[in-house]
């Protein structure tokens, strides 16, 4: 008989389940629960795209491509990234094609961190980052975001934290949980204290497209300098509404590249081809598909801050990605309690800030990849719930 | 496009206060606009989109098609407006194509239907022929989807 937990290393066992899990179990027990809860798109894939799969299904292209994806992908990517982003990668040696942004996130940290390096990620953040980092062999070292800095990370609050052994900045914005976004001027004083340093930062801007209030999502790699000490993660899960498909990005430096390909081709060989060819149809026919999500994600997001706030939860205005992020410290329960009670008085399902980091304690993730509708009669029963606890 | 009508369109329920929330616009502002476009005649009213045929088992809905014979001075107006009359007729629509007039009737019952169709828009002046098609199932309509199966596939929590 295997003694298992002898063979497995501490290094795994010692990885937390996700917050998220667990609570994924509770809101399963119960019957008839709806939910606020995910970080997907509702709506499909733009039928373009679809199309296009089905066609080259039916051409028999089954086949791997080149390891570090379709050449025709990777230079609609590079167009695209000069585009959105004012930033120049070249196809053939700075771009990868990857399974979802989460591999790219995965094979750049494989790639960069060495035993013992630490790497500086700002909280509440995407569930990931942490136990990717543990694996490598690295240290994960959280920098709080606060809400009277909107959720931004500031100069100041990552000065403190960098060491000698400081690899890397994870920046995840615009942020799931908090729907904080970076602005140009954010990124210049983040800029300022890396430039003259060998700290590299991992840009993951998987929620690049969905930023409101006027102005485009900017990137740390357009900031003088900075091209060269960033690798930029993106995909098309959400600005294509395109997750199942499994296809995301990374662009950076060619010396870095070069030895994720490596990694890549060991591990992947070469992303879904049906995927890629579909990908191509998507970021280059499906513009107006795109503009008329995002702008139904705007109104549902204004809809949810002033129902939040109207009902006494404080709630600040995310301006990206597609959740908010309100307190209910009000209440005097923790998030998980919160939560908890939530679906058990009244079957909604959010999921609690502390998922996603301690500094998310306090706070409840709300998602709005919801119809109106389905908004609107939760809001409901979340105003509700808050009245009756009151009492 | 006018982002209120379509909000509208997708739920006429929706109360002024959300509608200015998610336009960023003030509840007044709302309420003016609404107002203005009912009274430009843009807004005609307000309905339920119902599943008919779910609803109540004994009601049947038919479109008819209707060839018209030209007539001299008169267009199509006169015999659309004779049609709209009827209490049984629901729309009249004037169409482009191989033919021109679709009108949708509500009975009880097929020959009720068919009775109408035949006795009355049948024996109308001008009427060349019609033809009716009685619906069977409802799939979508107004971008809202009739099927069973709409459930969310997506898991109830994901990161």
């Amino acid at each position: 008989m295997i003694d298992y937990d002898k063979i497995l290393p501490e290094r795994i066992k010692g990885i937390q389940p996700s917050g998220i899990r667990k609570f994924f179990d509770i809101a399963q027990s119960v019957e008839g629960v709806i939910s606020l809860s995910v970080g997907e798109p509702d709506f499909k894939t733009p039928w373009a795209a679809r199309k296009e799969a089905i066609r080259i299904l039916e051409k028999g292209r089954t086949a791997y491509t080149a390891n570090s994806g379709l050449i025709e992908l990777r230079r609609v990517v590079s167009e695209y990234l000069k585009e959105t982003i004012h930033t120049e990668y070249s196809p053939e040696k700075e771009i990868i094609i990857t399974v979802g942004g989460s591999e790219a996130i995965d094979m750049a940290f494989r790639t960069m961190i060495a035993e013992g390096d630490e790497v500086l990620v700002p909280e509440p953040s995407f569930v990931c980052y942490s136990p990717l980092v543990t694996v490598c062999g690295g240290t994960a070292v959280p920098i709080v975001t606060k809400r009277e800095d909107n959720f931004r990370l500031t100069a100041q609050a990552l000065k403190e934290k960098i060491t000698p052994r400081t690899k890397l900045l994870v920046l995840p914005f615009p942020n799931n949980p908090t729907g904080a976004v970076m602005r140009r001027d954010h990124l210049e004083e983040i800029a300022d204290v890396l430039r003259g340093t060998d700290i590299m930062v991992l840009s993951d801007e998987i929620y690049s497209e969905m930023t409101y209030n006027g102005e485009k999502h900017v990137s740390i790699a357009e900031i003088e300098g900075m091209k060269e000490r960033t690798i930029v993660i993106n995909g098309f899960s959400k600005a294509f509404a395109m997750t199942g498909w499994r296809l995301g990005y990374a662009a950076g430096p060619q010396p870095i590249m070069k030895q994720m390909l490596k990694l890549h081709q060991y591990c992947i060989m070469s992303s879904p081809t049906v995927s890629q060819f579909a990908a191509i149809v998507a970021m280059t026919k499906c513009r107006e598909e795109v503009d008329k999500m995002i702008e139904e994600y705007d109104m549902r997001r204004r809809l949810l801050v002033k129902g939040f706030n109207d009902m006494g939860l404080d709630c600040f205005e995310p301006e990206g990605a597609f959740y908010v992020f309100p307190c209910i410290k009000s209440t005097g329960m923790t998030s998980a309690e919160f939560c908890e009670r939530l679906i058990y008085d009244k079957k909604v399902a959010v999921v609690p800030g502390s998922a996603f980091g301690e500094s998310g304690e306090g706070f409840v993730r709300v998602s709005y990849a919801y119809s109106v509708q389905h908004l609107t009669t939760a809001l409901g029963r979340i105003r509700e719930f808050i009245e009756e606890i009151k009492k | 496009m006018n982002k209120l009508l379509d909000l509208l369109r997708q739920n006429a329920r929706l109360s002024n206060a959300e509608i200015a929330t998610m336009l960023g616009i003030t509840e007044a502002e709302a309420a003016a606009q609404i107002k203005q476009l009912e009274d430009d005649g843009i807004i005609m009213g307000y309905t339920a989109i119902i599943n008919e045929e779910s609803a109540d088992e004994t009601r049947v809905t038919a479109i008819i098609e209707i060839k018209v014979a030209p007539m001299k001075g008169k267009g199509f107006d006169d015999l659309a407006h004779t049609i709209m009359e009827y209490e049984e007729v629901d729309s009249v629509f004037l169409l482009s194509g191989a033919y021109d007039l679709s009108v949708t009737v509500t009975g009880t019952s097929l020959r009720k239907v068919a009775l109408f169709v035949s006795e009355r828009l049948s024996a109308l002046e001008g009427v060349i022929s019609t033809a009716t098609h009685f619906i069977l199932k409802r799939y979508k309509e107004k971008n809202h989807v009739f099927s069973e199966d709409t459930t969310d596939e997506r898991s109830l929590v994901s990161p």
